[in-house]
């Protein structure tokens, strides 16, 4: 790559911008596992002959790691806060089968139900804070206690039965789509309208956010890797609406996980409470001697992941169409590898929402692709658990290299 | 006397940084060398070259021990010719027992059956030795640090150590157990043991070195005969630092106001052990533009009571008032000590300041994050005018606001740290021990800042076991003794002596 200086005048100490290479070789951690998603995608996408981004794969792609996807958000926080929570997956089945039964059995609003639920999974995930936050407990004993009880709990719920169906307002939570405003629904206009409203704002925002650098003299990334950049983030987007736009259009429950990435990522990389989020699992004694209030954050951590966990067990069970009592059974582990390999650090105060997505979808487009090449689930199992132990091994050595 | 040890024309390079350069150093038989030099001297990487740390191979020169050539692959190369290193960080396992951590890696053993009889009759000898009275199943744990200090050198001693190797062990003692430290050097001389002692501490280099080798950038500058008088300390100095150091402390004329920080009746109770009365009834105080020192000796409670005063960071059933300007106020939390205009520097920057991988700029606005942000939004251009600001005005040598502080050195670590808390815009800093392992240059600029502070109209609690820089800085000095006030003097009338003299006569 050359080396392509700012043009802007950034003269001051701090906003020195350096040339591409070294740029990305400073940030080789966040680029570095987008690489890997696109390499992954176009490797899957070649051997199974296009059938990856065909719409409706792609569709189902999305709608089968949504539930994923929205606890690693939760997890993220959890994980930077120097904690773990292994009962997500046990909250997440208990939800989907208390909405069952809330819904089905006693025939309760569904609106209602939603309600109560995002309530008890928020309550679930404060009373675990609370034994973590304020009696110290670890939160591995805390989380792994959680997590055999609720397991029991649903399977005491649900009398070790499957209830469903779910009325079709509920099913909507997963397997419904945006309707199409401007026509015939094939291909989905408003999801390519969507698509270029999205680009448009997306840049608009980044150029508005660069000049205020500038002028600031708070400016690192170079000019090049800032055009490179944005038009790459433009062609993906656009080229994934188009390509959903061939089956019908974004699924709702993509535009919840686009609206919670943006909440979530804003609240990490700019909120005071995002920042102290960091500075706690950074150093605990040094946040609390500069007086952040950890106690109560890392409560709120924890009932934060409940709230989503409880979400995403609705979206799980609408998805399906019944509760089982085997559901979410083993998805923290999945959740909680999303987080690693998306760059979270194991000792906290590291990571980024980004990066657990992308994680996220990472391991769901191998599962997907070799499902697609009928590798059995066993094989699945060993390449994911190499990709995990591959993605920290790298962070590892790329810190030790740096330091 | 025969030569036991010549390193000649040792030069190690890192990547763009040459560490050392054609350094040299000789150390005769039951002789106490002394290795001074500023931080980032190369004192460290010249033992680590020595132990093994850097293999034979990595560095150029030769290493002449017992009259051969010596090439090192590893630290147990090095430890089984009898050389022994002691680091500064303690390498013992706090759980575990002192006769266990004596004999770790070299157990009494045999066939990795460990014989614990002979094991702690060894161990007890070897505790004699070093004057620790303690039973030799102890853990580690529930020693003091000078005694863990001798535990680490008994360790050393089960090795058969010719040459011992001491990196800054008197920096967290007190005075009295680095006497007592520094008297077992000379015994060992005696017994024709070498060391290589590495110190800040000047007055106890020129108290046992018999030589002293002064390293500065990674060259030798000189190498001293010690003659122990006064005026060495400062000959030393002047080869540290490259220029003769006229004054250690910059000059300052007090302009003292009313009173601003005044502590009544305050009782502090052991954080773990509720029964054990830590601080008993301490009063003290402190006004506009003043800077007071608390001197004692380590345990003496002066930690354990700024950091109860500091929003109960320490300890248990507290009592006792703190006003301000005359008005009592709340300090039962941090947040409300902090708001209230209290601020703590703490002992341990690294431990209890910072949050060592992130970057100065967020470091700097940590306890002032609502000064840089709207609502619950942060400002980041205004959070790097803040950054840059304070990085300006303390001097801080980096190479971005980005940077992360892990990476800084341990005097731009502390001014990361005084940035912090001057943002957060306090009446009254505390600043425990703030210039503790920091070199003689930056430890002038924080002095400078402290000063500046003052000459603003702040009060300032100046905790440091190091009594010439609280003689040397303070306008008026408070003496602590087992968790009381036992005396207090205005720093003209005041001499390390005096001080001495009033915590003994407290003691008897």
């Amino acid at each position: 790559m050359s080396q392509v200086e700012n043009p802007s005048p950034a003269n001051s100490d701090a906003g020195e911008t350096v040339s591409v290479a070294s740029y990305l070789k400073s940030n080789v951690r966040e680029y570095g596992l987008l690489i890997a998603l696109i390499a992954v995608m176009i490797f899957f996408q070649v051997v199974t002959n296009g059938i990856l981004m065909k719409p409706l794969n792609l569709t189902n792609l999305i709608l089968q790691n949504s539930y994923i996807v929205i606890m690693a958000i939760g997890m993220l926080l959890i994980i930077v806060a120097g904690h773990i929570d292994l009962s997500v997956g046990s909250v997440m089945g208990f939800i989907g089968a208390l909405a069952a039964v809330m819904i089905v059995n006693y025939e309760i609003n569904y609106v209602v139900t939603i309600i109560v639920c995002l309530i008890v999974g928020t309550a679930i995930g404060a009373l675990q804070g609370f034994w973590v936050a304020y009696y110290k407990i670890p939160a591995f004993i805390v989380t792994l206690a959680g997590m055999l009880s609720f397991r029991g709990l649903t399977l005491a719920l649900l009398n070790g039965q499957s209830i469903g169906p779910f009325p079709t307002g509920f099913q909507k939570l997963s397997s419904g789509f945006i309707p199409d405003l401007f026509g015939v629904g094939r291909p989905h206009m408003l999801t390519v309208v969507l698509g270029i409203v999205l680009s448009v704002f997306l840049i608009y925002s980044a150029w508005k956010d660069r000049k205020e650098r500038a002028k600031f003299g708070n400016l690192e990334e170079p000019f090049a890797f800032f055009v490179l950049k944005n038009l790459l983030i433009v062609f993906a987007i656009n080229y994934l609406s188009y390509v959903m736009a061939g089956y019908r259009g974004y699924p709702n429950v993509l535009i919840v996980i686009a609206v919670l990435v943006a909440a979530y990522g804003f609240l990490t990389s700019s909120s005071t409470v995002g920042r102290r989020i960091y500075a706690l699992g950074g150093n605990v004694k040094a946040a609390k001697l500069s007086g952040v209030n950890t106690e109560r954050l890392t409560f709120l951590t924890f009932a934060n992941m409940g709230l989503l966990a409880a979400f995403a067990g609705m979206v799980f069970a609408a998805r399906l169409n019944t509760a089982t009592p085997k559901a979410g059974y083993g998805y923290e582990l999945d959740v909680i590898a999303a987080v690693f390999i998306g760059g979270a650090s194991t000792t906290g105060g590291v990571g980024t929402v980004t990066g657990a997505i992308i994680g996220a979808f990472l391991m769901g487009v191998m599962n997907n692709g070799m499902s697609i090449l009928s590798i059995g689930i066993d094989w699945q199992q060993v390449i994911k658990g190499v990709v995990l132990l591959a993605a920290v091994i790298f962070d590892v050595y790329n810190k030790k290299k740096a330091g | 006397m025969n030569t036991i040890l010549e390193m000649r024309g040792i030069t190690k390079t890192f990547p763009g940084v040459k560490a050392l350069s054609d350094v040299n150093l000789t150390v005769g038989e039951g002789e106490i060398h002394a290795l001074v030099g500023e931080n980032g001297a190369g004192k460290s990487t010249l033992m680590k070259v020595l132990s093994g740390v850097y293999p034979y191979g990595t560095y150029e020169g030769d290493i002449v021990y017992n009259g051969e050539t010596q090439k090192f692959a590893t630290i147990s190369d090095s430890e089984e010719k009898g050389i022994i290193i002691i680091h500064q960080e303690l390498a013992l396992v706090p759980l575990l027992s002192i006769a266990e951590n004596i004999f770790l890696g070299n157990e009494r053993a045999t066939k990795g059956v460990i014989n614990w009889p002979v094991a702690h009759s060894e161990a007890e000898m070897l505790l004699k030795i070093v004057g620790l009275d303690k039973p030799t199943g102890t853990l580690v744990t529930n020693l003091g640090t000078g005694q863990q200090q001798l535990v680490e050198i008994a360790k050393a001693l089960s090795k058969e150590v010719k040459l011992l190797i001491l990196d800054e062990p008197t920096s967290s003692l007190n005075e009295r157990d680095s006497e007592a430290l520094l008297q077992l050097l000379l015994e060992f001389k005696s017994k024709g043991i070498s060391s290589i002692l590495i110190s800040h501490k000047l007055n106890e280099v020129v108290k046992v070195a018999d030589k002293i080798t002064v390293l500065r950038d990674g060259q030798t500058v000189s190498t001293l005969d010690c003659d122990k008088t006064e005026e060495m300390e400062n000959k030393i100095i002047k080869d540290m630092v490259g220029r003769e150091l006229t004054n250690r402390f910059p000059q300052r004329t007090p302009e003292i106001g009313n009173m601003l920080l005044e502590v009544k009746g305050w009782n502090v109770y052991h954080q773990v052990h509720a029964d054990r009365h830590l601080i008993r009834d301490v009063n003290f105080n402190v006004r506009a533009g003043e800077i007071v020192g608390i001197s004692g000796l380590m345990g003496a409670g002066r930690t354990e009571l700024a950091m109860s005063l500091f929003g109960r960071a320490y300890g248990q059933k507290i009592s006792g008032q703190v006003e301000l300007r005359g008005e009592p106020i709340d300090v039962s939390t941090i947040n409300k000590a902090v708001a209230n205009g209290l601020a703590y520097v703490t002992e341990d920057r690294k431990e209890y300041g910072l949050v060592l991988e992130n970057s100065i700029k967020i470091n700097t606005t940590l306890s002032n994050l609502e000064g840089v942000s709207k609502g619950i939004v942060i400002d980041d251009n205004a959070e790097t005018r803040v950054g840059l600001e304070y990085k300006k005005k303390l001097n801080t040598k980096c190479s971005s606001l980005m940077q992360q502080v892990v990476n800084l050195s341990g005097g731009n670590q502390q001014k990361v740290v005084l940035s912090k808390w001057l943002f957060a815009n306090p009446d009254v800093l505390i600043l425990d021990e703030p210039t503790r392992g920091i070199d003689v240059n930056a430890k002038y600029e924080i002095y400078a800042i402290i000063n500046q502070l003052a000459q603003e109209g702040k009060g300032i609690i100046f905790i440091s076991s190091e009594l010439p820089e609280l003689l040397g800085m303070t306008d008026r000095i408070y003496v602590m003794n087992e968790g009381r006030m036992v005396g207090e003097m205005p720093t003209k009338e005041a001499s390390q002596e005096k001080i001495m003299r009033m915590i003994i006569k407290d003691k008897g």
